[in-house]
């Protein structure tokens, strides 16, 4: 991680990179037969056309920044928390279990105890994760992704198994819960509006603790030396634990969010990849929390536009994926060429 | 053709063996490729989606121009291709290599839904089965071994292959001698950092021919989901899990093979259980042995082991090591 | 084959590892390299054997002027080297490690090389197992076989970086007899060494080094007072001491082994108190390192115990350590002791702010802009820890120990440093043993440990030779030590 550059130097390299990606993107486009200005088109008019869409995107938006800011703790201790999918997936399934177990009582109490259980699943899956790396030698990547997969398989089983709907088991999930369970919600909004409203909270939490508390001053230092750090009183490892928790529960937020607020039940795809997602948003925000809520809302857009794709254009939906993945391979390409310019001086 | 009527050629364990050897083949030889590729010190950690995108390829290829051989090498030069990527970025630009692994990753399987949106569910070429002369009709080990595709026999001839190579070859050698001190092999006149470049070119080679063995011969098509999403975590995982050494390599892809095949049995045991279930049963197992293989190697467990011959073996045997120079970069003098 | 240079400069950034060094060695003979660490001795070699540019300056082989740009190239003029950390490949087998690098015409096959291989070996009395993996080689056994493979590769000149550090009396015996053989063939033979009685045994030649410049040259036979003079320089007068007598101990580490360095630490007892200033002197990686480490708790004893103040502490993490006064400043400035992309203010607010919630952003501010002033930092509260100098990041580690700390642990706290800045150092840590700290460091410098020591504990080969009052410590008497011969 370098300094950040000065602003003329930025504004520079953000334009090679959108140039960059977007060469890319449009050239994968044309070579799926197709051109590349319709395709931009579909995408902005289905995402930002309207209201509806607009809300739809913003649906996106809460879990994804929810994912991405759980990973800027990871990130800054150094940990590559692959498994932030897995963790989504766990806290669906507690605030799942914890709706099932509280049908009947008051949803005052069951919604904000289910939102509560997915953190805390959430977080104790990533904490698995980091004992894996700390305690057990296993590289953060392999033990997240192993236990992405046991959490996919978990939720296959609960789905099909003793979560399964009355009579019939099917791909399209449990049964929905009663209304008055659900996240609360405003007349005709696709989102949320208070958890919309609580991810910009919890964006500033993020900001504030990675600022001024000793979370974030301590994350970086071992993030960036971890013996130096330890040599200053920091224990290294307690302190992964702690990011990889919160991480987690952050994650499980998301996955409640889903849970709660969208599908009003669990489904197989729960996750939606965004913890996926969400680590590319990091990436290309630079490790640093303030181009989040952007880059997340412009990924967002991409996922909802590109849905009305395959009737529109008869093109996959994944040309949304393509173009994350262009901007964030033009970014790191662009921030190569300043590297090998400032070690070639 | 005659015993191919008898009943000794439907023995259940021959088939068995004959859709093992089958079903494998792309698990082999991506994880023989990445086992190239991290032997000369560089990660590929694209696998998941380059075996996506160069099966894609591979199909698409091979209907568009009806010839298999233009499928495989298309599946190939695509892999080729992200292999390339990596390491340009890695070597050349200074980046993290799990950083722009994990891009590719991601994005190499938006690429192949996406290119290959027009491909979804159409026929196409399938990869035939040359049964061995004179060999095939022997009782059991007939079909179970020299019934297969081109790209069975392939994997099979190239874990022997790699063997050969990594431990008796010039090039081999020069190779290995990378991946551990490239400081050391740049005093000895290797250019250290092409060393790489090119295994990274010929282990994605490798990953690509996966891909293309995958859609042309295992499980002929393209779709979405294709049903080899997955496979290239095994992979990575299956090189450390075979400690680098491509024999163990491949005889984990094997064994992990077999798990599959088990699942897919279990589950007309459990026929209400989802098949998705069976096949995360292996990343516990691959969790377990990596926390064993590091805990083999604390320095208390080695005395306690050097008492006990059995344990000592094990201990020998599960012992690994990364190439010494995996993940980090020659400095720029080469 | 004839070697000259001329006049090499080198610089590492700021530091002039090399002043302009002239040297003349005869082909077919055997030419000392003598001179402390940190003397220029390894970075000379490594311009020579093609590893690292020069600066400036000429090389000359057999009269003529060669220019190289990697080791590849030297080795093709016939110059090989030997590095003090093999340059070779561990996992691989002892045949194997011979045969890496071999040009690809004429093509020779595995039968070849270790028929080869195998002749030498008996040749020069070396038993090597072609098919045993490297890593469970001897150091000794190690360099055996790279300086086989230099002669199979047509190395006229060896340059060999201090051959006999870490390697068994017998081995050395079996180097030394081959060495001397190959400078009878007409081999050159160029001896870094740091031990009299090696260059004594084997040159006919010496050439002293000293802060990076060449200050003599000896012809055999050699009078060791010469070349300590020439290594050490006329130490200046002691400083005059007061005779202090110590009764409090504060740390004692009772019978310690351990792992690291090129030695290790092996049997280790030493007892330090309240306002002593103690030096350990040695050549590096002799156990000063590890002794240190252990002492701070950084890394387990295999045997022995350690006590802090009378309590048995062994086992204990550095952390317990530091709650009982310990701190530990290690020699990597920005490797270990500081945080590169942190602020100054950051740093303050992790060590010397109480661990609340909120950083006190404005007490570690205020904390910084004092310490800044009163250890001279050259630096703002703002500014990047890797964008000081080394001076400023040494004072800036200083400034990083606690005020109440009474055991100070350091390593080559003045490694680096000009004139001004060590004498900063040292004013500023025996002010702090005048209030009672205890403090134990380590040095390349015999000077300074002379200058400033109360005691000297002497590392050889990861065992403490000699501990004695630095008053009654003649530099003769610790240089000899160093070098490895105790005069009792």
């Amino acid at each position: 991680m370098t300094p950040p550059p000065s602003l003329a130097h930025a504004a520079q390299r953000f334009l090679w990179t959108i140039l960059l990606a977007l060469g890319l993107s449009s050239a994968v486009v044309a070579l799926g037969g197709a051109s590349p200005l319709e395709a931009y088109r579909h995408l902005i008019v289905g995402s930002l056309g309207s209201w509806a869409k607009l809300t739809q995107v913003l649906r996106v938006w809460v879990p994804l920044t929810l994912c991405a800011l759980g990973l800027l703790y990871t990130f800054q201790i150094g940990l590559w928390n692959i498994g932030v999918e897995g963790q989504v997936v766990l806290g669906a399934l507690g605030a799942t279990a914890l709706i099932r177990w509280g049908l009947g009582a008051p949803p005052q109490w069951v919604v904000p105890a289910a939102l509560a259980g997915a953190v805390l699943c959430g977080g104790l899956w990533a904490l698995a994760a980091g004992i894996l790396k700390t305690r057990a030698g296993v590289n953060e990547i392999f033990a997240g992704l192993g236990l992405n997969f046991v959490a996919t398989g978990l939720q296959l089983w609960l789905i099909f198994g003793p979560w399964k709907q009355p009579g019939i088991a099917s791909m399209s999930g449990t049964e929905t819960f009663p209304e008055n369970y659900w996240f609360p919600t405003a007349g005709g909004w696709a989102v949320s509006p208070y958890a919309a409203a609580a991810a910009v909270v919890l964006l500033g939490a993020v900001a504030w603790t990675l600022r001024a508390t000793r979370l974030g001053l301590a994350l970086k230092a071992i993030g960036r030396n971890e013996q130096a750090a330890y040599l200053l009183g920091l224990s290294p490892r307690r302190w992964m634990l702690l990011a990889m928790m919160l991480a987690g529960g952050l994650a499980g937020l998301a996955g409640a969010y889903q849970v709660l607020a969208v599908y009003h039940r669990l489904i197989p795809n729960i996750s939606s990849q965004y913890g996926y997602l969400a680590l590319l948003v990091v990436m290309l925000a630079g490790y640093r929390w303030q181009g989040i809520p952007f880059i997340a809302f412009f990924f967002a857009a991409l996922n909802v536009g590109s849905i009305q794709l395959p009737m529109m254009l008869r093109m996959d939906s994944s040309l949304a994926g393509v173009i994350q993945g262009s901007l964030v391979l033009a970014a790191l390409a662009v921030q190569g060429a300043a590297w090998r310019r400032r070690t070639a001086s | 053709m005659a015993a191919e009527d008898g009943v000794m050629s439907e023995w259940p364990l021959s088939l068995f063996a004959a859709s093992l050897l089958a079903g494998a083949a792309p698990l082999v030889l991506a994880s023989l490729g990445e086992t190239l590729t991290e032997k000369a010190g560089l990660i590929n950690l694209s696998l998941d989606g380059t075996i996506l995108l160069s099966a894609m390829a591979g199909f698409a290829a091979a209907v568009e121009t009806g010839s298999l051989l233009a499928g495989f090498a298309a599946g190939a030069a695509v892999g080729a291709a992200t292999a390339a990527v990596v390491a340009l970025m890695s070597l050349y630009l200074g980046q993290s290599q799990v950083a722009v692994g994990f891009v590719l990753t991601l994005m190499t399987k938006d690429l192949a839904y996406f290119l290959g949106n027009s491909y979804a569910r159409i026929p196409g070429p399938q990869a035939p089965v040359f049964p061995v002369p004179g060999l095939d009709v022997l009782p059991w080990v007939g079909p179970a071994l020299f019934r297969h595709t081109l790209i069975t026999y392939g994997a099979v001839a190239a874990v022997a292959v790699t063997w050969f190579f990594l431990y008796r070859t010039r090039a081999g050698l020069v190779l290995r001698a990378v991946g551990e001190n490239p400081q050391a092999a740049f005093a000895r006149g290797i250019n250290a950092r092409h060393v790489q470049v090119f295994y990274a070119l010929v282990g994605g080679v490798l990953v690509g021919l996966a891909g293309a063995a995958f859609s042309l011969s295992v499980k002929p098509g393209w779709g979405q989901p294709q049903g080899a999403e997955g496979m290239g975590w095994i992979a990575l995982a299956l090189v450390i899990f075979g400690g680098w050494h491509p024999l163990k390599v491949a005889a984990g892809a094997y064994l992990f093979a077999v798990l599959q095949m088990l699942g897919i049995t279990f589950q007309g045991i459990w026929p209400s259980v989802p098949s998705q279930v069976f096949q995360t049963a292996p990343f516990p197992l691959m969790i377990f042995t990596l926390v064993f293989m590091h805990l083999g190697q604390r320095p208390e467990v080695e005395r306690w082991a050097a008492a006990r011959p059995w344990a000592d073996r094990l201990l020998r045997f599960v012992r690994a090591r990364a190439p010494r120079a995996l993940g980090r970069p020659f400095p720029d003098r080469g | 084959m004839d070697i000259e240079l001329r006049n090499i400069h080198k610089f590492y950034g700021s530091v002039h590892a090399n002043r302009g060094i002239d040297l003349r060695v005869q082909g077919g003979t055997i030419h000392g390299i003598l001179g402390e660490n940190g003397a220029g001795k390894s970075t000379l070699m490594k311009i020579l054997a093609g590893a690292v540019p020069a600066s400036d300056g000429q090389i000359l082989l057999d009269g003529r002027p060669v220019t190289f740009s990697n080791p590849a190239e030297a080795s093709r003029l016939g110059i090989g080297m030997l590095y003090q950390d093999p340059l070779d490949f561990p996992p691989l087998t002892v045949l194997e490690n011979f045969m890496v690098g071999r040009p690809a015409r004429p093509k020779r096959g595995v039968r070849y090389w270790a028929d080869t291989l195998k002749g030498m070996c008996r040749d020069f009395g070396f038993s090597l197992d072609p098919k045993a993996p490297l890593e469970t080689l001897t150091l000794g056994e190690r360099q055996q076989l790279e300086l086989l493979r230099l002669l199979s590769v047509g190395s006229r000149l060896l340059i060999l970086d201090e051959p006999t550090t870490g390697i068994s009396p017998e081995q050395k015996e079996l180097l030394f007899r081959a060495l001397r053989r190959l400078a009878h063939e007409g081999k050159t033979v160029l001896l870094v060494s740091h031990k009299l009685e090696d260059v004594e045994n084997l040159c006919s030649r010496v050439t002293v080094l000293r802060h990076g410049a060449v200050t003599g040259s000896l012809e055999a036979p050699f009078n060791a007072q010469d070349m300590l003079a020439l290594m050490f320089g006329t130490p200046p007068a002691p400083l005059e001491k007061r005779r202090r007598t110590f009764s409090e101990k504060t740390l004692e580490l009772r019978r310690v082994s351990g792992l690291g360095g090129r030695a290790g630490l092996r049997d280790a007892t030493a007892a330090f108190h309240r306002g002593e200033v103690v030096g350990l002197a040695g050549l590096e990686g002799s156990g000063q390192g590890v002794f240190l480490r252990l002492a701070a708790g950084l890394q387990p004893p295999l045997e022995g115990s350690i006590h802090l103040f009378g309590k048995d502490l062994t086992g204990w993490d550095y952390h317990a350590f530091r709650r009982r006064g310990v701190a530990f400043v290690p020699e990597g400035r920005l490797e270990e002791g500081l945080i590169a992309g942190l602020t100054l203010t950051d740093h303050f607010a992790l060590a010397a702010c109480a661990p609340k919630l909120c950083v006190p952003w404005v007490t570690a501010r205020r904390t910084a802009e004092e310490r800044v002033e009163r250890f001279r930092i050259r630096g703002r509260p703002e500014s990047a820890a890797d964008a000081l100098s080394g001076g400023n990041q040494q004072r800036l580690l200083l400034s990083l120990i606690p005020p109440e700390a009474s055991v100070l642990l350091l390593e080559q706290p003045t490694r680096g440093l000009d004139v001004e800045s060590t004498y900063w150092v040292w004013e500023h840590l025996l002010r702090l043993a005048d209030d009672g700290a205890t403090i134990v460091f380590s040095s390349a410098e015999l000077d300074e440990i002379l200058m400033t020591a109360d005691r000297v504990l002497v590392f050889y080969n990861g065992r403490i030779v000699l501990d004695v009052d630095a008053e009654s410590a003649h530099p003769d008497l610790l240089g000899s030590a160093i070098a490895g011969r105790v005069i009792s």
